[in-house]
Parts: C-alpha cells; structure tokens; sequence
C-alpha cells in the first residue's frame, strides 16, 4: 500500500496510503485555518484571565475584571429602583386612595400594573383583559366582588376560591339538581333569560319567577341584581361569565362551576398587586 | 444457519415480558411490558419459522467468512429511510400542533408526548440507523475484513430497533424520565447499554483484525462517536428506579449538577453522535462519489483531536445566565468558540476533496446533496460558536432561533448527507446497474434545500423577534409585551415552518420511492439532469 504517488489533477503527492481506493493528499492544512484557529485559542486564554474561569480547589479563579453575573444582575435591579426615582417604595406607603389621589403616583402605577398584568394576568384575563368564558372581562361595569379600588385590591392580593390564603374571598352556590326537579329547573332558567329582555314561554317564566323567589333571591337579591358581598352575580344585565345559552343556564343551576384566581400578594409583593389594582381599576369600570 | 438457542432466547424474553406485565408495579409499565411481549412473541414465531433442522456441518451461503457482512447493511439502510419518513412526518406534525394547537390530541398525541417522539425518531433511529448500517459499510471496505463477531451485528440491528420501538411506545404512553434526548427510562436506558456495547465490540472488533496497516480517518470519527455516545448514556442515565417492576426512577444527580450532566450529554449528543458519526459518514462517501483522494491527511488528524478534545467541554453553554457558577458558563463559551475551526476542518476536508472534480456538482446530483451537506455544515458550526457567546446567547437563548439553528445542522448536514449515502449504497447493496432516477434524486435535493432553506429563515426572524419582544421595555422600565403576545406573533412562522418541513418530508418520500424502485431492480429511462456520461463516476 505504501506506494506514494503524484495525483495527476492537483500534482501533489500523497501519503501512500490507500483503503478501498480512496487516497489522501499530503496537502500542508490552509493557513487562515490553522491562524484563525490559534486566534481563537488566545482569545479564549485572554477571555479566561479576564473572566471567572479555572476551577481550582474550593474556588475557582474570579477573573480580573471582577465579573459575577449575580453581582450583574443586582447592579441592574438597583439602577432600574433608581431610575424610578423611589417611586415604588411610595406606593408600597401610600394608600390605594392616595395614589389615586396623585397623579404622578398613579400614572406610575397604572403602567407598572400594565407590566405586571401582562405577564402574570393575561393568560386568563387575555391580553385586553377582555376575559372570556369562565374569566371575568375587568373593562365592563359588572363586578362580582365591588370595582371600587380597595375591592380590586383585595380581590386580586387574597385571590378568590384559593386554596390557602386565609382571607380570600370564597362563595358556593348550592347545586340545585338536589333540590328542584327537572322541570322546575327549566322555569327558572327561562325566568333568568327573560330577566335580561327576552321574551320565554309565560307560563314558564311566571313558574320561575316564584321558584326564584323561593331559593335564589337571598343571593342573587330580589330583581336578581346580584350581591356583591357574597360574588353573586347581577342576572338581568345580559352579561354571562360562564354561559352561553339558556340549556347552560339550566346545567349551572343543576351543578354550578366555580372559578378560581390565585392569591397574589405573595407572590408578586405589595407595592406590584396595588399597582395592578390601580391598572384593572383605570381600565373603564373602575368605580 | 441454525438459529436455535437465538430463538430460545428470544422465547425467554416474551416470557420474562409477560412476567413483567403480570407483575407490574404501576399501569404504565404493564402497558409497555405488553408492547414488550407482543413485540418479542411476532419476533418468535418469525425465528421459528427460520431455523434449520438441516445437519451440523452444512454451511449456507452467508456463513463464508471471505464475503463482507452486508445483509445487515441492507436491513439497516432500508431501516434508515423508514425512520427518516416516520421522523419527519412527526416533525411536520408536532410543527402544525404548535401552529395550531387543537390538533393536540390528548392524552397519547400531544406535543409533550409527540415532540421526544420527533426528536428521537429522527435522531437515534434515522440517524442511528444511518450511523449504524454506514459504519458496518465503511469498516469493512476500509479494513479489508468480515464484520466482527459473525451473527453480533443483527443483535446490534434488531436490538437497536427494539430500543427505537420501546423508547417511542414509552413516549406515546406517557413514560420520560425528562431528559431531554435521553427521554427513555431506566430499563430501555440499560437495553441500549447492551446493544451499544455489543455495537463497539463488532466495530473495534473489526479494526482489530483489519488487513490494512493503517485505520482510515473515518473509522476513528466512527469509533469516537460510539465509545463517546457508551459514555454519555451511562453517565447521564445513572439514576434508581423507585421499583424494579416500574417506570419511575430518579436521577443520580440533583439541582444544578443534574443540569449540567444533562446538558454535558445533550450537547455531546449534537457533537459525537450528529458531528463527529457523520463525519465518519462523509470521509468515505464523498471521496468515495466523486473519486477523488481526500484533500488533507495532516488536517484530518489534527482536526479530529482537536474536535474530540474541544466538543467534550462546551455543554455548559446551554445555560448561561442560570444557577450554573459563572466559571462553568466562561469555559462552556471558551470551548465553543475554539470548537469553530476544528468544526470547519471537516467542511474544507469534504469540500476541498472535490478540487479537480467541481464539474460534478453541476452533473451529479448526489454529489451535489453531498456539498450541500458540507456547506450546512460549516454553517451550523459557525453559528454554534457564535449563539454560545454570552451576548449572542442572552438575545438567542430560549427561541425558535435555536430551534432553527438546530434544524439546519439536523436536516441540512444530517439529513443531506445521509440521503447522499444512502443514493450511494443502495445500487452497490443490491447489485444494481443505478438507481431506479436520478432525476428524482434531484427533485429530491431541490425540496429538501428549499424546506431547510425556509425553515431556518423562518426560525431566525421568529427567534429574533421572540428575543427582542422579550427584553422590550418601555421608558419607565416596565415590560411591553406579554409572553402571550409573543406567542400569538409566532403563528405566521409558525406555519411558514410546517410548510418548509412538508417540503423535506416531500423530498423523503420521493427517496423512499427510488430506493424501493431500485431494490426491486427497475431503472427509470430518462435524461439526466446535467452531462449524461455522469451516470458512473469517470474511470
């Protein structure tokens, strides 16, 4: 096999090696090749003098620039605290009314509410905070817990329905599939329509009508306008949150489902959940 | 051939699987010790049905040791192609599952499940076939020997098909220990280990006893890649399963270092098993298509050490900016960057061996699958270094830019030069004149080119935007956009990418269909595209 020989093309010798008639030239390596190569290898010296690099027995070399990344990133947590001029920390003192009551407090906080709910909120509330089914729309006037700020706050820093806070906000209604007959449930489903102007079968509607009277206006109040002490919703304004049609009426009479939002203030802090406050309560139905 | 205590063996295995199900700890392992069962049953019956009453002594025609072993080739190439399309089509699937997400189909067909279904059907059983049947073609030819260890390579084959199909039911099942591309658990992790050290024992075993003095260069990419892989698998899969008749089981590792383990494998992963095995791959089948010597000896011996010295080091540069200590991030990103030019050493190698032959991009398509293979090559290796600097990274890190630069290595450099081998061995394995059309080859190349080419274009934009919208902030310092608005944003790309990934899997299939043409022994009459005297190579 080892027979050098001149490849007739390129006229360069090869290694006199041959497998399965493949051969190799003894071409030298290119020169930008093997350069650039070395030029990577100093960099990568000179960046690991610079920066924290070589293991060593309990620590590793720390690199004289001095960088840490976490050293990094607290420097630019502190620049972004001082550009905002100590803004936050006056919110976290202030009083929701107050902040209100201030315009360069709440512009602030109206847009660092902005910030936070698009990260944490929209994913149920939507980008608009528009809802959808099973998830209030926060621009409308229907509040199920109050929509002056205080409730907003409460109803967003405890959550409602969550699983541990102490202080959230809970309500249950009763699963009527126990207590009225089928039949009995179609009343009142066509009662409820009907509360938001549409015409139902009379008989129907008068059935439901006493039928409501009996069981739902202890919560829902006697025009079923809804309490908000108790998240019970207004029925006659044509806004539903989880139904769509009168059959989804009757289910959610039979066995209601309820929502759940989690708890934020300990998540986020203080100063951000009365920052989403001020936001949800700037969207339009603030009260 | 007898394959009597073969069969034997396979009948315990049914018989321990069923013993499995019976005795299952958890529902998943009895449904995957079923699929076991049934899998090893069909299996069998079909070794029954083979084994030879005929008297000891009298030898069939594949027992001559003079001959190359290349039935298992055979198997293997054909097993390439059918997981390639099986790969890709999954791909296109988990592709529009993102672009519209009702098409998750719960619970066995949603992305979680579907996507390590993707990215191991075209990894371990496209490409590992492909590395598996290729390796056992270029050993023998460059060694002058019969495979090693006589009936060993169909254990290596067929147990690496069982391993394909446990890891993808196990998937579908709900069954991960959530690593990613080390998805399997601990007991399909330990049949891989058995097949994978059988597969080094025919390799090196073969090297052994070659009649050649020297080891060609693509042996040492080969064996690199399958004494690295034997390593990673078992480092990264030490872990203890909470039943030994169960699915579950822990990690050796914990927190930080259980991240690093894992990304120490999965970028070895890309680096030994889709660099340096296909390397091996290109060292002998470009030489070998367009019949020319390989441009440098002396840059291929310094360009492999120097490959599988660096590659080793840069896994940590898959989590910069998290808990990993910064000196860890620093030597993840140093090694990158020297991993550029003994990357780019394979690229002049493979390119430069056609000096004296560049005609035949012009008249072959193969050949010109294989330089399209190189060029996604280098272009993927300069653009790793580049997305492992910290910079780039804090920008790139989490997008779909990733996931573009992964896929023009995977289907530009992988795919290609696979395909490319695959046009090369089948007429050589089954002795015909030439491939069923290479005008089809050609259609082939072209799909394939436009579908990585609007695949990646489209990950860079998204991914770019993605980054951008991310650290978009307004004058007070608060944040623009929502995560969701980002998502929403995707959705043209998107869809722009599943059409590019049609495209592949078009090409893929058209591949499938002159491979099953030529194996059947028809030959398309046709112009070729290019000189017609290009058909076999000159000489």
């Amino acid at each position: 096999m080892a027979d050098k020989h001149i490849d007739e093309i390129s006229g360069v010798e090869t290694t006199g090696h041959e497998w399965d008639g493949i051969r190799e030239l003894n071409n030298p390596m290119p020169r930008w090749w093997v350069w650039t190569f070395y030029a990577t290898i100093v960099w990568a010296l000179g960046y690991t003098i610079l920066y924290p690099a070589w293991p060593m027995v309990s620590d590793a070399t720390r690199g004289a620039l001095g960088y840490s990344s976490r050293a990094d990133l607290a420097a630019d947590v502190e620049s972004a605290r001082i550009a905002t001029g100590g803004i936050v920390e006056k919110i976290s003192s202030a009083s929701l009314d107050e902040i209100l009551a201030d315009q360069q407090l709440s512009q602030f906080a109206t847009a660092g509410g902005a910030a936070a709910f698009r990260v944490n909120c929209t994913p149920c509330h939507g980008t608009g905070a528009s809802g959808g089914q099973g998830y209030p729309n926060l621009n409308d006037d229907e509040w199920l817990w109050g929509g002056d700020v205080n409730a907003i706050y409460q109803s967003i820093a405890h959550g409602i329905r969550d699983s541990v806070d102490p202080e959230t906000r809970v309500s249950e209604m009763p699963a009527f599939a126990d207590m009225l007959k089928p039949e009995e449930v179609r009343q009142v489903s066509s009662y409820v329509v009907s509360l938001t102007g549409t015409p139902r079968d009379p008989s129907l509607v008068d059935a439901g009508k006493q039928l409501f009277a009996d069981n739902c206006i202890s919560c829902h109040g006697e025009k079923a306008e809804g309490n908000r002490d108790m998240g019970a919703p207004n029925l006659g304004d044509a806004i539903w949150l989880k139904v769509r049609d009168e059959a989804e009426i009757a289910k959610q009479i039979q066995s209601p489902r309820h929502g759940v939002m989690p708890a934020w203030a300990t998540r986020l802090g203080d100063a951000t959940v009365k920052q989403l406050a001020v936001y949800v309560h700037s969207l339009g139905g603030g009260e | 051939m007898n394959y009597v205590s073969e069969t034997i063996l396979l009948a315990v295995g049914t018989f321990l699987a069923l013993l499995g199900a019976a005795f299952a700890y958890d529902s998943l392992f009895a449904a995957h010790m079923w699929v076991l069962f049934f899998v090893l049953l069909v299996s069998t019956v079909v070794m029954l049905r083979k084994i030879s009453f005929a008297p000891a002594g009298q030898t069939s025609k594949s027992s001559v040791q003079s001959e190359y072993f290349d039935e298992v080739i055979k198997y293997g190439t054909i097993a390439t192609v059918f997981w390639g399309v099986v790969g890709f089509l999954v791909g296109v699937v988990v592709a529009l599952q993102l672009a519209f997400p009702d098409l998750n189909i719960e619970p066995w067909f949603n992305f979680g499940r579907v996507r390590p279904l993707h990215t191991s059907a075209v990894i371990f059983a496209f490409g590992g076939n492909a590395l598996i049947a290729t390796s056992f073609y270029v050993v023998q030819r460059t060694c002058r020997a019969r495979l090693f260890g006589g009936n060993l390579a169909w254990f290596v084959f067929w147990g690496y098909q069982l391993f394909i199909v446990m890891a993808a039911t196990g998937y579908l099942l709900g069954i991960s220990q959530s690593r990613e591309y080390a998805e399997p658990e601990w007991y399909v992790d330990l049949w891989l280990t058995v097949v994978w050290v059988a597969y080094l024992l025919v390799f090196l075993g073969t090297i052994l006893k070659r009649k050649e003095p020297h080891i060609y260069v693509a042996n040492w990419f080969y064996l690199s890649f399958i004494v690295t892989i034997a390593m990673l698998h078992v480092v990264n899969n030490l872990a203890i399963p909470v039943s030994f008749l169960g699915v579950k089981s822990y990690s050796a590792f914990a927190g930080v270092q259980d991240a690093l383990t894992q990304w120490w494998y999965g970028h070895n992963a890309v680096g030994f098993f889709l660099t340096s095995g296909f390397l091996g791959m290109m060292y002998y089948f470009v030489p070998k298509q367009v019949n020319r010597p390989v441009y440098s000896y002396r840059l291929s011996i310094i360009h492999f050490w120097a490959l599988i010295f660096m590659y080793i080091w840069a896994g940590p540069h898959h989590l910069h900016y998290t808990a990993l200590p910064d000196w860890a991030q620093t030597l993840g990103m140093v090694f990158s960057v020297m991993l550029w030019m003994p990357s780019w050493g394979g690229m002049i190698n493979g390119l430069m061996t056609l000096s004296g032959a560049w005609d035949k991009i012009r008249t072959d398509p193969i050949v010109r699958m294989m330089v399209m293979a190189i060029a996604f090559y280098g272009m993927a290796t300069f653009e790793g270094p580049m997305m492992s600097v910290k910079a780039v990274n804090s920008l790139s890190h989490y997008t779909d830019w990733t996931i573009g630069h992964v896929h023009s290595g995977a289907l530009g450099w992988n795919g290609m030069i696979t395909f490319g081998a695959i046009y090369y061995l089948t007429p050589k394995l089954w002795n015909r004149r030439r491939l069923y059309s290479l005008q089809l080859v050609n259609w082939h190349f072209w799909l394939a080119t436009l579908g990585i080419v609007v695949y990646a274009a489209v990950m860079w934009v998204a991914g770019v935007q993605q980054g951008l919208m991310w650290r978009e902030y307004d004058d007070q310092g608060f944040l623009v956009y929502s995560f969701a608005e980002s998502v929403a944003a995707m959705f043209p790309y998107y869809v722009l990418r599943a059409v590019g990934g049609a495209m592949f899997l078009t090409g893929a299939l058209l591949m499938a269909f002159n491979v099953t043409m030529t194996i059947l022994g028809y030959e398309r009459q046709e112009t070729v595209p290019g000189a017609a005297p290009a058909l076999q190579p000159a000489e």
